[in-house]
């Protein structure tokens, strides 16, 4: 091991702090870090943590964080904001929130964009959740905006998705119950102080009743974050999802299909690399010209392109 | 390929005034960097912990209090205390001419005086970052 | 204001006017710009005429000075019977250098005092506090406890002068110091006049001294509404401040509508927690910025007044006119001042100025030229009070009430910041009113835009800021700046440990106990806060007791 991966393992905040820029990069030298210590991750519990902007989501981690700080735990949170797809910057604004945990020993916390990844997670967060684990991590928290494809992604990371919701998103409850019914493995009403959210509580138990295909029923909990109210209520929940999870196997099964998922998705990277390094060239410029004049069409091209990359045929 | 570099924007002190760090937050944003912004009344501690965190490329200082004398060198002597050595530190605000010398010797890599144009710190940030930004 | 005929003959000359005159000379020699727009983004046409004012009811939308609905002024005479208050912001380092300051201030003829408090203070931190590390003394006195408050006020006859205090979220504890100090001078607490800021949204938004969450903010200030009414009538219980959100980069249009939306909020709070509203409105105040564009600013003055009568009566039902009469006090735009060539400041300080008395403000705080540099110096200051003196007495422009009405474009201009305002009180209405607005993080977002714009355009140079992105030279770093010693900070240490040795330290604690209970119920706080006060309980601990029953506010941030 050099110095950088002992540190790692100790659990030191900057040695985790380099190991995961080198992740978002994607940077060889954090497979190469990975490679060598995989064995040692496995025993960290991810939850996500996604919903509508302005629920209170980071405020929300922020307390189920100290809560488990509080019982000895060690902690890795990683907040993931959306990237421009414009400019390729960020804001990455959750941090605020958190800020007084951030002097705490046991926690680290890291904001990263998503830097142009489809899901809305960072096309590192596999990478960087893994080195969290590696670092001693007892919980992982990944939060993410949701909406729209986002919480699919995070399903596929997490061990417990835990869907927030807020009362007085009105008709949001009914647009995006499509999307989050099936994702949310616990269900959150926070700022539930606000007028309408015993509405939101009714609405939401009723459609979750019409699913009954499941052998786990999604609990719905009520908070209040910013005044620590429904914390521990929810940590039980999101223990009794874990019992469940392990009791029927359904865990291990979760994990292999997220091991799976790590494979194809930095294969997948890889490739993504090839192609954007391939059309950031003179002559794809230069072709895609010939398509705009008619000269040729757009999949012959699409063709050749492919053959140029992988030598063979698309 | 580039990677964006990193930028922790942040406020220490008691000051109330984040019309300008959330001016230049912004710009930053639209320049391509990732902002990390973490609000007001930030202590030394807090911040030095966060552009740890954050492994970010730089630290970017507003304050309008008259407390810069103390608190900019503070937060420069934690990061050498904890190792740093990568991350370029800047400030701006309301900080007069005279005190400028005295933060440079702290560490303190430029300041950035009322009236500077955002495309001057973006420029100063993209010329001074110490880590590469090609990958 | 104009015979339909008489309009119609306008209507028809102004087109010939457009035909034969004015597109002539543009053909040949196009105007500056492609548009022309004021600040808050409202076109600015080629020529005003009694068109645009046509359709304006003289007497139910100007009238009078000193009658509903109060666009040319809330008194009668206004500047002829006396001039404004000149009232500078001061107060830097320790009680004892402050009070020196307020001393010399009123033997150069201010007429009111104006206390500015250090940030510690303002955030309710004792100078020994570790958060208070390099603060002390920096942008306004120290004050700990009532000794500091004592030293503060030594030899000024609290009920001869009229003292503001820039202060919020403890503003109940500097209040009650206030009338402790009263009662030692012998002054009764009916005697005092003055002002407290006591405005906590615009903290939320724009100024960024908050500690308390909405929600126990609010009853600390209808707490102090109603103590003020009984006990302290003559005092101005808050000073609803439009002008920290025009600082943070708000347009004209949007300082007065989030005022506006700030004031009806404390209206309500104060209706719901069971005062009439005519027993406190008549105390509430105004504080506005006053900016560069000179017809906008007195047009906005103007249009505030006029919506907030319009309010009051209206929403509110109120019957005392002097509830619907909007008083307000007026700062100079800081943010308008530049580092470069800083003697420019006093130019932009008198235009700003002038928009504040032509829009008919109670009192006045002019910037002085070095303030983007550091606090201003003596010299500076008195320049500044010397330009308010000259607008006075040299410029003529206070020999009539509001002389710019019947301005075709001031009217015009004073319409449309009305409509616009309107506006946005009717979105901010929609989602539940200022402080569910602000929860969300709405009008910090509005404010923001605003900001990111105004910046862009200097930068673009679409905006010219003379010195600073056209005009420039090169300078020599100005000299003689003031500087706070940073020995103030030991010396309030000093006075903290001093105070807590020769204080009644058992009846200290009782006094914070019995705080404490009340806070938990829902008892009037004031009562509770003087009797600490008297003890010489710290400004911090007593702070600390409410900030234990009440929790801190989380910052909202949307970038």
């Amino acid at each position: 091991m050099n110095n950088l991966e002992e540190l790692l393992v100790r659990g030191d905040k900057r040695a985790i702090a380099r190991a995961i820029t080198y992740a978002e990069n994607y940077e060889e030298k954090a497979k190469e870090i990975i490679k060598k210590l995989y064995k040692r991750s496995g025993s960290a519990y991810i939850i996500g943590i996604t919903g509508p902007p302005g629920v209170g989501k980071s405020t929300l981690t922020d307390k189920l964080v100290k809560n488990l700080i509080e019982k000895g735990n060690k902690i890795g949170v990683i907040a993931i904001d959306p990237t421009s797809p414009f400019t390729g910057g960020s804001i990455l604004g959750d941090r605020i929130r958190m800020q007084d945990l951030s002097l705490h020993p046991n926690v680290y916390i890291r904001s990263m964009g998503t830097r142009g990844h489809l899901g809305g997670l960072s096309k590192g967060t596999y990478m960087a959740t893994r080195i969290l684990d590696i670092a001693g991590m007892d919980y992982v928290f990944i939060e993410t905006v949701g909406v729209g494809q986002s919480e699919i992604d995070i399903v596929k990371i997490a061990d417990t998705v835990v869907m927030v919701l807020a009362p007085g998103l009105g008709d949001d409850v009914q647009a995006i119950k499509a999307g989050i019914m099936e994702i949310g493995e616990i269900f959150v009403v926070n700022k539930s102080d606000r007028e309408g959210s015993d509405k939101t509580v009714v609405e939401l138990n009723m459609m979750l009743d019409l699913d009954d295909t499941k052998d786990w029923r999604p609990p719905v909990v009520k908070t209040i974050a910013y005044e620590n109210k429904g914390i521990n209520e929810l940590i039980d929940k999101i223990f009794a999802h874990r019992e469940y999870l392990i009791a029927s196997g359904n865990l291990e099964k979760k994990r292999n299909q997220r091991l799976r998922m790590e494979i194809i998705e930095t294969v997948k990277n890889k490739l993504m690399n090839n192609v954007f390094e391939k059309i950031q060239q003179k002559d794809f410029d230069f072709k895609l010209q010939e398509v705009i004049d008619k000269k040729i069409d757009p999949y012959t091209f699409a063709d050749e392109l492919y053959r140029d990359i992988f030598n063979k045929n698309l | 390929m580039e990677r964006p570099i990193r930028v922790l924007v942040a406020k220490p002190g008691l000051d109330g005034h984040d019309r300008g760090a959330k001016v230049i937050a912004r710009a930053l944003r639209e320049a391509g960097m990732e902002v990390i912004y973490t609000g007001l009344r930030q202590t030394p501690e807090q911040i030095v912990e966060a552009a740890i965190q954050e492994d970010v490329d730089v630290v970017a200082l507003s304050i309008l209090s008259g407390a810069h004398n103390t608190l900019f060198p503070k937060i420069t002597k934690l990061l050498k205390e904890r190792g740093v050595d990568d991350v370029l530190v800047i400030g701006g605000g309301v900080i007069p001419e005279e005190d400028i010398p005295f933060l440079k010797e702290h560490g303190i890599a430029e300041i950035f005086t009322p009236g500077t144009p955002t495309s001057a710190v973006i420029e100063y940030i993209k010329q001074h970052v110490k880590r590469a930004v090609e990958k | 204001m104009f015979y339909k005929q008489k309009l119609e003959e306008i209507k028809n000359k102004k087109e010939e006017w457009e035909v034969n005159q004015r597109q002539k000379v543009v053909s040949k020699f196009p105007e500056r710009k492609k548009e022309f727009k004021t600040s808050s983004g409202i076109e600015i046409k080629e020529i005003y005429t009694p068109e645009d004012v046509g359709d304006i009811d003289y007497l139910e939308k100007i009238g009078f000075p000193g009658e509903y609905p109060y666009t040319r002024g809330v008194q009668p005479t206004m500047y002829r019977g006396k001039f404004w208050t000149m009232r500078q912001y001061a107060g830097y380092g320790t009680a004892e250098e402050s009070n020196k300051r307020f001393k010399y201030l009123l033997s150069q003829g201010q007429t009111g005092l104006s206390v500015a408090f250090d940030l510690p203070t303002q955030i309710g931190y004792d100078s020994d506090h570790p958060m208070a590390e390099g603060e002390v003394g920096k942008v306004g006195v120290a004050v700990d406890s009532l000794y500091d408050m004592e030293i503060l006020f030594d030899g000024i006859p609290l009920d001869k002068v009229s003292t503001s205090m820039t202060i919020n979220a403890p503003a109940a504890i500097l209040l009650a110091m206030y009338i402790a100090v009263a009662e030692k001078q012998g002054v009764s607490p009916d005697k005092l006049n003055g002002t407290i800021q006591n405005d906590i949204l615009k903290e939320y938004v724009a100024r960024g001294t908050y500690i308390f969450p909405t929600g126990p903010s609010m009853r600390l200030i209808t707490n102090i509404f109603e103590y003020c009414s009984k006990y302290v009538p003559k005092w101005n219980t808050i000073s609803i401040s439009g002008y920290h959100i025009r600082e943070a980069g708000a347009t004209a249009v949007q300082e007065v509508a989030f005022t506006l939306a700030n004031g009806i909020a404390y209206v309500e709070a104060a209706i719901k927690a069971g005062l009439d509203v005519d027993e406190f409105a008549p105390r509430l105040s105004f504080f506005f910025n006053a900016h560069n564009d000179l017809f906008e600013e007195v047009a906005k003055f103007r249009a505030a007044r006029r919506m907030w009568a319009k309010i009051m009566k209206e929403r509110f039902n109120a019957k005392d006119p002097r509830s619907m009469m909007m008083r307000f006090h007026t700062q100079t735009a800081g943010s308008t001042l530049t580092a470069q060539q800083p003697d420019n400041n006093i130019v932009r300080v008198t235009i700003q100025a002038l928009a504040a008395v032509l829009g008919g403000t109670q009192s006045l705080h002019t910037n002085s030229r070095d303030e983007a540099l550091a606090l201003p110096t003596e010299d500076s200051v008195r320049i500044a009070l010397r330009t308010q003196q000259i607008i006075a007495y040299e410029s003529g422009v206070c020999e009539t009430p509001d002389p710019l009405a019947g301005s075709y474009y001031v009217e015009k201009l004073t319409d449309e910041i009305e409509k616009r305002a309107f506006e946005y009180i009717k979105k901010i209405d929609e989602l539940g009113g200022a402080v569910r607005a602000i929860d969300l993080g709405y009008i910090q977002k509005e404010i923001q835009e605003s900001a990111y714009r105004y910046q862009k355009e200097i930068e673009s140079e679409e905006r010219i800021i003379v010195g600073l992105n056209k005009f420039q030279i090169e300078e020599q770093p100005p000299k003689n700046l003031l500087k706070v010693d940073t020995a103030v900070e030991v010396l309030q240490k000093e006075k903290i440990a001093k105070i807590k040795e020769m204080r009644n330290n058992a009846s200290v604690k009782k006094a914070l106990e019995a705080l404490k209970k009340a806070a938990e119920g829902d008892d009037n706080l004031m009562p509770w806060i003087l009797d600490a006060v008297r003890e010489y309980a710290t400004l911090g601990k007593i702070t600390d007791v409410l900030r234990s029953v009440f929790g801190e506010y989380q910052q909202q941030i949307i970038l």
